[in-house]
C-alpha cells in the first residue's frame, strides 16, 4: 500500500496548486477542477488517518479477543483472553525491533529487508506527507493482527508461552518478510505487479497459513473427532462472539480505510469514503449469504457460521476495496460468505480443529480475494495474483510449519491431556473466568 | 406432614408458583437442576455438527405440607405443569419426620 501513497502524495507536493491529477477511481471527480488544500493540511489530515485508523484496527484486537471467548469453552476463557493481551503486546515491541524496517528496509525489487531497531525520525516527514511513526504506529496494529487469527484456531489446546515464541518470531521476522516484497515494494510488487491494497493474502492469508499449519501439528481437541464423528464444543458464550465480530466490522473500517494511506486531498478522500461503502457491503452480503445457506444446509440458521460470513466478506473485500462498483463489493463478499459455510464442515472431515473458523474466514477468503482483484481493478492480473498467493502462501506455511514443530519437539506445544482436561483457566493460570458460577 | 418434591419444566414455574399461592402454600425452595426421563436428551447443531444434550433443563421444587393439604398440593402442581408433551417432569412424595422454625424454635404444623 505504501508505494500507492507515495506515487499519490508525491505527485501532489510536486504540482502547482489547481487541478489535482488524480490516479484514484473516483468517478465523478474526474474533469472537475477540485480547491487544492495547503501542505500543512494535506499533512495533517494523512496523518490523522493513520492514527485514528489505527486506534480503530487496535480495537480489533478486542474484538478478536471477544469473538475467541465466545467460541471457547469457560474453562479455557481466562487463558484467551491473556493470549490476546500478549499477543497484541508481543507484536507490538517485535515491530519495534525488527518488523518495520524489515517491511520499509527493503531494496527495490528486493528479498528482504534491513535488520535494525526502528525509532522516531521525522526527518522525512515533510517529503512523505505524514508523521513518520503514525505510519509506525498503523504498520503495528495490522502484525498484531495477523498474530491474533492464529490464537483463535488453536485455542483451548495450546501452551501459553510456546504461543506466545511463535507469536514473536511471526511479527519479528515472517510477517515483515513477506509484506516487504509488496509493501515494502520487493520482488512481488516490481516483477509481478502483484495487488493487495489492505492484505488479503498479506495480513489475513499470512495468519491463516500460520494458523493452518500450527493446527495440523497441535492436532484436534480431544474428543473432538471421536467415535468416527463429528463432535460439536458449543462455545461458552455467542453474545460475546457477535459482540467481536461487530468490533471487527468496525475495525475493519479503519484497516481497510486506512490502507488509502492519505486523506490529505479531495481525490483521497473520496477514496476513502468508497473504500468505507464497499467495505460495508461485502460484509453485509457475506452474513446474508451465510445466513441463507446454514438455513438451506442445516435447516437452521448457525449464528456462529453467520457471523464468520461477516468476516469472510470483509477478508475477501480487502484485497481491493477500492476499485469495486457495488455489485461488484456484495459479489466478493457473498462468495466469502459461501466459502466459510462450506469450508468450516470440510475442514473438520478432514479432521483439523479450527476452533474459531480462522482458517476458511481469513486464508480461503483471502486467497478468494486476493485472485479476483483483476476482475474489477485492471492494474493486476490473474498470474501476478496467484504468484503472489503462491509465494507468499508457501512461504509462510513452510517457515512456519518448522517453527511450530521445532516449538513441538523442544518445550512442547500441546497442554497435557489431564490438563486440558481441567481446562487451561485452571491448569496453566490457577483461576477461572467466571468463579462466581464454577462451584455452582 | 409430607415432603413434596416436583421436577418441572422450567417454563412452567410461574404457573405452578401461582396455582400453589392461590392454594395457601407458604412457601418452597426452587432449585435449577438438569436431568432426563423417558424424553431423553435432544440433538442441537453448532457449526455444523449435530450434538446429544442428554440432560434437559428442568426446575426442582421442594414443598413441605401438612397431611391434610397433600392432595390439593400434588393436584395443582400436576394441572399447572401439564403441557401434555413428554417432559413434564415428575412428582414424588416422601414422608416428613420434623419441622423446625428456625426464628422461634417451633415445630411441626405450627413451623410450616
Amino acid at each position: 500500500m505504501r508505494d500507492y501513497k507515495k506515487a499519490l502524495t508525491n505527485a501532489f507536493v510536486k504540482m502547482a496548486p489547481g487541478v489535482i491529477a488524480a490516479t484514484v477511481v473516483t468517478g465523478a471527480a474526474h474533469g472537475q477542477e477540485m480547491p487544492a488544500p495547503s501542505e500543512a493540511s494535506t499533512f495533517v489530515f494523512n496523518t490523522s488517518l493513520f492514527l485514528i485508523s489505527g486506534m480503530v484496527v487496535m480495537f480489533m484486537a478486542a474484538g478478536f479477543c471477544m469473538l475467541e471467548v465466545g467460541l471457547v469453552r469457560s474453562k479455557n476463557a481466562a487463558t484467551i483472553c491473556v493470549k490476546n493481551i500478549a499477543l497484541y503486546s508481543v507484536a507490538g515491541i517485535m515491530v519495534w525491533l525488527l518488523g518495520y524496517n524489515l517491511i520499509y528496509g527493503i531494496e527495490e525489487g528486493g528479498f528482504i529487508g534491513k535488520f535494525a531497531v526502528w525509532g522516531f525520525d521525522e526527518s522525512e516527514a515533510l517529503e512523505n506527507g505524514y508523521a513518520a511513526s503514525s505510519d509506525w504506529y498503523f504498520q503495528m496494529v495490522f502484525v498484531a493482527t495477523a498474530a491474533s487469527i492464529v490464537s483463535g484456531t488453536l485455542a483451548e489446546r495450546i501452551k501459553l508461552f510456546p504461543f506466545l515464541i511463535f507469536v514473536a518470531i511471526l511479527t519479528g521476522l515472517i510477517y515483515p518478510i513477506q509484506a516487504s516484497w509488496k509493501w515494502g515494494e520487493g520482488f512481488l510488487h516490481t516483477a509481478f505487479g502483484f495487488a493487495d491494497f489492505a492484505g488479503s493474502t498479506l495480513v489475513h492469508s499470512t495468519g491463516g497459513w500460520a494458523a493452518l499449519a500450527g493446527a495440523l501439528v497441535l492436532g484436534a481437541r480431544k474428543g473432538r473427532f471421536e467415535g468416527g464423528r463429528v463432535n460439536a464444543m458449543p462455545g461458552s458464550s455467542l453474545p460475546l462472539a457477535t459482540l467481536g465480530t461487530f468490533i471487527l466490522w468496525l475495525g475493519w473500517f479503519g484497516f481497510n480505510g486506512g490502507s488509502q494511506l492519505a486523506l490529505g486531498t479531495i481525490d483521497h478522500a473520496m477514496s476513502v469514503a468508497r473504500i468505507f461503502v464497499n467495505t460495508n457491503m461485502a460484509a453485509c452480503a457475506g452474513v446474508v449469504t451465510a445466513l441463507l445457506l446454514t438455513q438451506l444446509r442445516f435447516g437452521k440458521v448457525d449464528l456462529t457460521i453467520v457471523l464468520n460470513g461477516a468476516i469472510g466478506g470483509l477478508v475477501a473485500i480487502t484485497a481491493e476495496p477500492l476499485t469495486p462498483t457495488l455489485p461488484a463489493a456484495v459479489l466478493i463478499g457473498a462468495v466469502g460468505g459461501v466459502i466459510v459455510t462450506f469450508a468450516i464442515p470440510l475442514l473438520d472431515r478432514f479432521k483439523i480443529d479450527d476452533v474459531v473458523g480462522a482458517i476458511p474466514a481469513h486464508l480461503f477468503c483471502g486467497i478468494w480475494g486476493t485472485l479476483v482483484v483483476p476482475l474489477t481493478n485492471s492494474d493486476a492480473t490473474l498470474l501476478g495474483q496467484l504468484a503472489g498467493v503462491v509465494i507468499i502462501g508457501v512461504f509462510v506455511f513452510a517457515v512456519s510449519l518448522a517453527v511450530w514443530l521445532a516449538l513441538k519437539f523442544t518445550l512442547g506445544l500441546r497442554a497435557s491431556e489431564e490438563h486440558e482436561q481441567l481446562g487451561l483457566d485452571k491448569a496453566e493460570l490457577g483461576l477461572e473466568a467466571y468463579p462466581e458460577f464454577a462451584n455452582g | 406432614m409430607k415432603f413434596i418434591i416436583a421436577v418441572i419444566k422450567p417454563q412452567k414455574l410461574d404457573d405452578v408458583r401461582k396455582a400453589l399461592t392461590d392454594l395457601g402454600v407458604e412457601g418452597m425452595t426452587v432449585t435449577e437442576v438438569k436431568g432426563f426421563g423417558r424424553q431423553k436428551g435432544h440433538t442441537e447443531v453448532y457449526r455444523g455438527a449435530e450434538y446429544n444434550v442428554d440432560f434437559m433443563p428442568k426446575v426442582k421444587l421442594e414443598i413441605a405440607v401438612a397431611a391434610d393439604r397433600v392432595a390439593p398440593t400434588i393436584d395443582a402442581i400436576q394441572k399447572a405443569a401439564q403441557t401434555g408433551r413428554i417432559g413434564d417432569g415428575k412428582v414424588f412424595v416422601l414422608g416428613l419426620e420434623e419441622i423446625v422454625r428456625v426464628r422461634t424454635g417451633e415445630t411441626g404444623d405450627a413451623a410450616l
